[in-house]
């Protein structure tokens, strides 16, 4: 032990001349990179500023008036705020429940069939729609979900009436859950079904010696095999609360389901961006970011002491 | 093994089939649906009699895209922009994540970009700062707002510097012995060893970037230069421009719209992805498994 720390360090202080060569190397390969996080991700940041001016572009953000907290004062007095933070955490609380459940109920489901080539090819099926964009998936629900589309021609059937599912106020949120789930499940489905494979196959043989049935080692043996992977799934989406994600409400909502539809990232965007209130809606997604990063913060730290898991 | 064969336990296992069937049927069972509208007239799209086979076949829809100079514009701006964002995606994640993945003792900063690209990864500006940003430097309407702002995938970085990290040293210290440069290092010893991980960030860059629609929307004024996820978003969200609509007049509308155009465009679009996506999925799991399983 001694000896091998004495040559360690032994062979440190040889590569010393080399070593700072290196350390010049690397800061250099970070350096593009480090520029573009700095264009990109941190002059943003010293641009929330304007959340405290009422930002003229052309006036930039140094010579915009200050306005103190006169655009947050409005948002809470806004009545539409306290509807649009509910949406939002309506939709991703949804979205996050379901989304951890569905893929462990299907994992394990799956793991149950021996037939290799099947259980490949529905794991490569259902992980197929995590690749299409919003856009895409937008136009196609659109189609599926209309009046006489496919799903309420299903309904129909059973003497069910057409429904307008993006049109209405019951649905809309439903809807987002559902067709996000829909979309996200399979990916998870891998990860936790590569977690089964590291599973010990001895634990299922003495469990059948002792009589034990499929139902019994599920919930027994593969169940708690994966929860630490699922507990870091679930506590590392719970970032994710405020952002119920833009991408698919843009592309499915219009202004009937506004009421329950509208999330924080869509508002800031139509009143914000297109209604050009730029202070108004940096204040908006000032106040998501540091909601978000707390919770973050705090995610990070369940996944550290339940499951044990560091980032870095 | 052994395994009773009761009635019982075959029946669950028959319901488990016929679940996985079904499960596989749902998630093919809209871009069946959306394949067959491309292929039927008109008239029989916007009628809804078309479920997963054509009605009143027809290539009408695939003709007209081949003439549509428009489309295939914005199919090349994002052909570019996977081209150019992806290969410059993957050289910085690649540059980044080497020399994070040294130990301390080796480089002693790192910790202090840890933190960096750490807060930066949690903590974002929003939205409009960043546009003001992209506004102030002059990049609306640039072909460089497609690819520049998400060009540095953080999370990307840290899979692969957890990559790196795994590869043992003795392979770097021999080469250091050789007289091999840091570049070298990257180059010789650790890329050939991360092909799964490479694989796996490919696929991930190249589909986000193919996919993302939003940044075409806010950075883009010039129809000529448009991505073609923006160009189909327009195409489908036109009746959303016009605030304030009955339920009638939207419906209407959604019918008056060309479905099967549409279907068929939204197809070519996605041909791309399905192409890569068999191409990277041996690595996927491989890469997936390694990035998100970590001691």
């Amino acid at each position: 032990m001694e000896l091998t720390m004495h040559r360690k360090k032994k062979l440190i202080k040889a590569r010393k001349p080399a070593a700072r060569k290196f350390v010049m190397a690397y800061h250099l390969m970070l350096l593009p990179g480090i520029i573009l996080l700095i264009l990109f991700n941190f002059l943003p940041m010293f641009g929330i500023i304007m959340a405290f001016q009422d930002f003229v572009p052309a006036r930039g953000f140094l010579h915009s008036t200050w306005v103190g907290l006169a655009h947050f004062q409005y948002m809470f007095s806004l009545p539409d705020s306290f509807q649009i933070f509910r949406n939002t955490i309506v939709i991703a609380g949804g979205k996050i429940i379901f989304g951890t459940l569905v893929p462990i109920i299907f994992a394990l489901l799956l793991n149950e069939i021996r037939v290799k080539w099947f259980k490949q090819t529905v794991q490569t099926i259902v992980y197929l729609p995590n690749f299409l964009s919003w856009v895409v998936l937008g136009a196609v629900f659109t189609m599926i979900l209309a009046n006489e589309g496919m799903v309420n021609q299903f309904l129909g059937i059973f003497g069910i009436q057409p429904i307008s599912f993006l049109a209405s106020n019951t649905w809309f949120q439903p809807i987002m859950i559902i067709t996000d789930v829909w979309k996200g499940y399979g990916y998870a489905t891998i990860i936790y079904l590569a977690a089964m494979t590291s599973i010990n196959p001895d634990l299922y043989e003495s469990a059948a010696l002792d009589g034990a049935n499929r139902w019994q080692n599920m919930i027994h043996i593969t169940l708690p095999a994966i929860m630490p992977m699922v507990i870091l799934v679930a506590t590392l989406s719970l970032g994710n609360i405020l952002s119920a994600g833009f991408d698919q409400i843009y592309n499915l909502y219009n202004p009937i389901v506004y009421p329950t539809g509208d999330i924080i990232d869509t508002y800031v965007y139509r009143f914000g961006l297109r209604g050009a209130q730029y202070s108004f809606g940096a204040a908006v997604g000032l106040l998501k970011s540091v909601i978000s990063l707390v919770l973050i913060v705090i995610s990070y730290k369940l996944a550290k002491k339940f499951a044990h898991y560091t980032l870095f | 093994m052994v395994r009773s064969k009761s009635l019982g336990s075959r029946l669950v296992t028959i319901l488990i089939y016929a679940l996985m069937i079904l499960a596989a049927f749902l998630s093919l069972a809209p871009l069946v649906n959306t394949i067959a509208i491309s292929f039927s007239s008109g008239t029989a799209a916007a009628s809804g009699s078309v479920n997963f086979i054509p009605v009143q076949f027809s290539w009408q829809s695939y003709a007209k895209i081949i003439a549509d100079h428009a489309f295939w514009q914005a199919f090349g701006v994002s052909v570019m922009r996977v081209l150019v964002g992806g290969s410059l995606s993957l050289v910085l994640t690649v540059l980044m994540a080497f020399p994070l993945s040294r130990s301390q003792e080796q480089f002693p900063a790192r910790n202090i970009y840890m933190w960096v690209l750490i807060f930066a990864m949690l903590f974002s500006g929003g939205m409009i700062p960043t546009y003001m940003v992209v506004y102030k430097l002059g990049l609306i309407n640039s072909f460089w707002s497609l690819v520049l702002p998400g060009a540095v995938n953080i999370w990307n970085v840290i899979l692969m510097m957890n990559f790196f990290k795994g590869i043992p040293n003795a392979l770097e210290e021999a080469a250091v012995i050789d007289g091999a440069s840091p570049l070298q290092i990257l180059l010789k010893i650790y890329l050939p060893l991360a092909i799964p991980s490479l694989a796996t960030i490919t696929l991930f860059t190249v589909v986000g970037y193919w996919n993302d629609f939003f940044s075409g929307l806010i950075y883009i004024n010039d129809q000529t230069k448009i991505p073609l996820q923006t160009y189909l978003q327009q195409l489908s969200i036109q009746a959303q421009n016009l605030t304030m609509m009955s339920k009638e007049e939207i419906m209407a509308l959604a019918r008056v719209s060309s479905l099967s155009l549409n279907s068929a465009k939204i197809l070519v679009s996605m041909i791309p992805i399905l192409l890569i996506y068999p191409l990277m999925q041996r690595f996927l799991v491989k890469g997936l498994v390694l990035g998100a399983v970590k001691e």
